[in-house]
């Protein structure tokens, strides 16, 4: 993973609350598929096949946008990854929302996609200076201070897990600081085998009777 | 100190420490889908990894397979990639595949329980967010994403914060024709879907002593929808009745030793909760959702609600999702006409589901115009329901009878709904354009989805049967 660094960038505001992954990347149908095409693909088109000009993301001083502003339960849904790496496709590393669900939360983390929540006071101040910017200015989002200035120069500050942030910051290798406990796993495993045998070794099965 | 059913699952499961503070929580079973596994697979090969367990791991081909009579590879065209990566990476990691012929293949949350994979007490890992539907049988699902997903096969754990406990506890008797979806869109209209966000939710009480074990796999389904990391119920006598016999499930000596541990896995009667929330399901009536998201439910004699009645956080998604749905403000549910009714899916396509379906159904016909498709949720279940004779009540009545699958649940193998369509559907998300551009879901129970398909038009069941 890509250790996060600081972003200076656009700031676009998409504020609807319970955006699922469905919306944000509807099911993909091939082995590798255009993840910038795919991110939002049915909610930024109108029924004629046409980008909606009214759609944040589609507007020309957005395009370029790092940091996106969203609402509650963001990535309700499917646990579906594509709905990151979608954003990462087109340069989304940063979204701060007012909750996320779970697994979309993981799955930024995972990806080096920081999933910011501030506190509610500080969230309106923040949308209401992203919309009054409109694109003009840029968002600044630094990680190692927690810190995060509007692009019209408010200053938040946000909370973060230390081992999450961490493993942001360095981009640690998830599975491999995993793998550091590997003896406990075997241990363990050897445990279920004596313990709970039937759970470790399966009989063979081909079909019901 | 008292514990809690999470508790002891996590104290049983818990492998250590990571240097981060995360809990490293060993994975009892793991299955695996072509949607996302063949992403995992290269990844995995390109890192030099290997599957660390690959005989506590199974795949199966559930989102793309098409549902069409005699399919192949080939039937579903956006498909056919992976299926293919799918046999190719399960070969490679030496994992056994479910693959289309298999008398095993099937929705992964239908066939591990039906086979006896998954047991009390388990942990489980899925990449499918419905992987909760085990809970039903007192396991504790995770599902995960693809780097989850890796994670997993390379480390057979997964590193994670202990989430909150929510209990539900569900009090008084279902009466007839009202199962473990209405309960669970009844829990949703209550909580709506981030209620239970950062918690596992353990359902509990008279209701859900009352429920059979596929009822409880349904509401459990449905836990994600709640925003729950997890869902599940201790299980109980007939929880163990329910396993017996299945190919996987331990027996003999394994199964008394099994047993005993299963016995004790249950929450202690003074253990504490995060969290609870308290319903009564005495007088509970078929449930059906009239919005775009599965906490957007009423029984189906209400009528579609007022907007400038709900909290102002409500009313933008609830305008919203009355004009996707082409609702107007206090139009009854009953007497909706739909155009399409689907039953299937992980949520409700077991062998019950489609027991109770066909009950309403026999001897009628589907309404003029309503095109009705069935989908058994394994190739099990179609094999046992058509020793039944229910796909000729199905046939009979004008449904189209498919093969084992996701179908049209979320749209991925080709079977999708029009533009402006109304379909009442027992799947679990009737977000905006997932059954096919522009269709208009409504969630439902089987018996519910059945009579509104013989009517043509959304009625309460109940009536319907007693109209004959």
């Amino acid at each position: 993973m890509q250790p996060f660094q600081t972003v200076s960038g656009v700031a676009v505001a998409y504020l609807a609350d319970d955006v699922n992954t469905d919306e944000i990347t509807p099911v993909h149908r091939s082995l590798e598929p255009d993840f910038a095409e795919l991110l939002f693909a049915r909610r930024k088109r109108l029924a004629d096949g046409s980008l909606d000009p009214s759609f944040p993301l589609n507007r020309a001083q957005f395009a370029k946008a790092e940091v996106l502003v969203a609402g509650r339960n963001f990535g309700c849904g499917s646990s579906r990854e594509s709905a990151v790496w979608a954003m990462l496709a087109v340069g989304i590393k940063v979204i701060v929302a007012r909750s996320f669900a779970d697994i979309y939360r993981d799955n930024c983390l995972k990806n080096g996609l920081l999933p910011v929540v501030l506190v509610a006071d500080d969230q309106d101040q923040l949308e209401r200076d992203v919309i009054d910017a409109d694109g003009a200015s840029q968002a600044v989002v630094d990680l190692v201070t927690q810190t995060i200035t509007s692009p019209t120069g408010t200053n938040f500050s946000f909370e973060m897990d230390a081992a999450e942030r961490t493993a942001l910051l360095e981009g640690l290798d998830d599975i491999g600081v995993s793998l550091r406990e590997e003896g406990s796993i075997r241990a363990f495993e050897l445990g279920l085998a004596i313990d709970s045998p039937w759970l470790i070794a399966l009989p063979v099965a081909t079909d019901i009777d | 100190m008292p514990e809690t059913l999470i508790d002891k699952i996590w104290s049983t499961h818990r492998v250590g420490r990571r240097i981060d503070g995360k809990d490293l929580i060993y994975i009892d079973r793991h299955l695996l889908h072509e949607l996302h596994a063949p992403e995992a697979f290269r990844k995995m090969t390109a890192a030099g990894r290997k599957v660390r367990r690959p005989e506590l791991t199974f795949g199966v081909l559930d989102h793309t397979v098409s549902s069409a009579v005699g399919r192949d590879d080939q039937s579903n065209p956006d498909g056919v990639d992976f299926i293919r990566a799918m046999r190719a990476g399960t070969s490679r990691f030496g994992i056994r595949l479910f693959d289309l012929d298999d008398p095993f293949q099937g929705i992964s949350h239908v066939v591990g329980p039906e086979i006896g994979l998954i047991l009390p007490g388990m942990t489980y890992a899925c990449p499918d967010s419905h992987a909760s539907t085990v809970g039903g049988l007192g396991a504790l699902a995770f599902a995960c994403g693809t780097s989850e997903l890796e994670h997993v096969l390379s480390t057979q754990t997964i590193a994670v914060t202990k989430p909150r406990s929510l209990r539900v506890l569900l009090g008084g008797r279902l009466s007839r024709l009202v199962g473990g979806k209405d309960v669970a869109l009844r829990v949703l209209a209550e909580i709506g879907v981030a209620g239970a966000q950062g918690h596992i939710i353990e359902f509990a009480g008279p209701a859900i002593d009352d429920l059979e074990i596929e009822g409880r796999l349904t509401l459990c389904n449905l836990s994600i929808e709640m925003g729950a990391r997890s869902g599940l119920i201790a299980a109980d006598e007939k929880t163990f009745s329910w396993l017996e016999g299945r190919p996987y499930a331990p027996s003999g000596r394994d199964l008394e030793l099994a047993l005993e541990a299963w016995k004790s896995m249950r929450s202690d009667a003074d253990a504490r909760f995060d969290r609870e929330v308290t319903i009564d399901c005495d007088g509970l009536e078929p449930y059906v959702t009239w919005g775009t998201d599965p906490s957007q439910a009423l029984p189906v004699t209400g009528t579609v609600p007022d907007p400038d009645t709900l909290a102002p956080e409500r009313r933008d998604r609830t305008e919203r999702a009355l004009e996707y749905m082409d609702l107007a403000v206090g139009t009854p549910l009953v007497g909706l006409p739909i155009q399409r009714v689907f039953i299937g899916s992980c949520t409700n396509a077991r062998l019950s589901d489609l027991k109770v379906a066909a009950e309403v159904i026999a001897g009628r016909r589907i309404a003029a115009g309503v095109i009705g498709l069935v989908v058994p949720g394994s190739s099990l279940v179609k094999r046992q329901a058509e020793a039944l004779g229910l796909d000729v009540v199905f046939t009979d009545a004008g449904f189209v009878w498919g093969e084992s699958g996701c179908s049209m649940c979320a749209a991925g193998n080709g079977d999708h709904g029009e533009p402006g369509e109304r379909c009442i559907s027992t799947t679990n998300r009737n977000f905006e354009n997932r059954q096919g551009a522009g269709v208009r879901t409504h969630l439902a129970s089987p018996a519910t989805a059945a009579a509104a398909a013989v009517a043509g038009e959304i009625v309460d069941v109940r009536d319907f049967l007693d109209r004959g």
